[in-house]
């Protein structure tokens, strides 16, 4: 019914890029998170990018999400920056007033 | 007014079942024609009520969770999420933004404020120990007149 949710992490030099695709929601976010927040850790990025933009679906936990990497880049010393916000995503985003925490 | 066509399904609060949740209440909604930008908003807002039962109302436990669409005239559709669970003790609290019970999962505390922003009408009534029912309302323009508006 809906496609799996996954996560596909690129890091080039000190910057990050995790690109999500599928459907965030309170069900599916959670390994996500893991795997970010494991791979950051390890690599030390300075610049930490969420991609959206194979992101269907979304709802408060994908704001949960957002808001738990803008911490863990907090941490790391790193920029957070979000792209590729299809129209739905950032309505949810903007709800959240995300455009204050992160670029995008 | 009565309701001219309606649907009511209960199922297991486990967290697999929120896309299916959403999913069937967006295919119920189909004959009205709404925009895409409209389901999603629909989707988006049972998702959150749902998941709300599913972490808050039955927090250790598996229990079931009710929801039901029923379509009146005038394209306006009427959802209502049930559990059976914990109950909210202060609902204008919980409703605020940011009010969270759970912040150590994560959660932001938003699922309320985007249900009712997303939403024509979002009642909350809940008695502590007996659960919870989440009313959402929405009235769909249907993309024939998005394209009318548009022209
Ligand atoms: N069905 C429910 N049963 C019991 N408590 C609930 C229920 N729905 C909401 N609550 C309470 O209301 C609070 C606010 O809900 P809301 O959906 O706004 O935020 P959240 O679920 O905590 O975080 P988010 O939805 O952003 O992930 C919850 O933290 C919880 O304490
Ligand atoms: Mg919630």
């Amino acid at each position: 019914m809906t496609a799996k949710t996954y996560v596909n992490i690129e890091i080039q030099d000190e910057v990050f890029i995790a690109r999500l695709y599928g459907e965030l929601d309170h069900h599916s976010v959670q390994p996500l998170r893991e795997e970010i927040d494991a791979m950051a850790l390890q690599n030390r990025p300075k610049e930490l990018i969420l991609d959206f933009a194979g992101v269907g679906f979304m709802d408060s936990s994908g704001i949960g999400l957002v808001m738990g990497r803008y911490k863990l880049a907090q941490e790391l010393g790193a920029e957070l920056r979000l792209c590729g916000l299809t129209a739905g995503s950032k309505r949810v985003m903007q709800i959240a007033g995300m455009d204050k925490l992160a670029k995008f | 007014m009565k309701a001219y066509n309606t649907m009511r399904l209960s199922f297991d609060s486990r967290s697999a079942n929120e896309a299916f949740a959403r999913t069937a209440v967006a295919a119920f909604l189909c004959p009205l024609d709404p925009t895409v930008e409209e389901i999603l908003d629909v989707k988006t807002a049972v998702s959150e009520a749902v998941t709300n039962a599913i972490v808050h109302g039955y927090r250790n436990s598996i229990g079931k969770v009710t929801v039901s669409a029923s379509l009146y005239e005038n394209k306006r559709v009427v959802i209502k999420v049930q559990d059976r669970g914990c109950g909210i003790e202060d609902v204008t609290k919980a409703r605020e933004p940011l009010f969270t019970t759970a912040p150590e999962e994560e959660r932001a505390g938003l699922g309320f404020a985007v249900m009712e922003s997303l939403m024509d009408k979002l009642k909350v009534s809940s008695k502590p120990g007996k659960g919870t029912t989440i009313t959402l309302e929405r009235v769909i323009r249907s993309k024939e007149a998005a394209n009318d508006s548009a022209r």
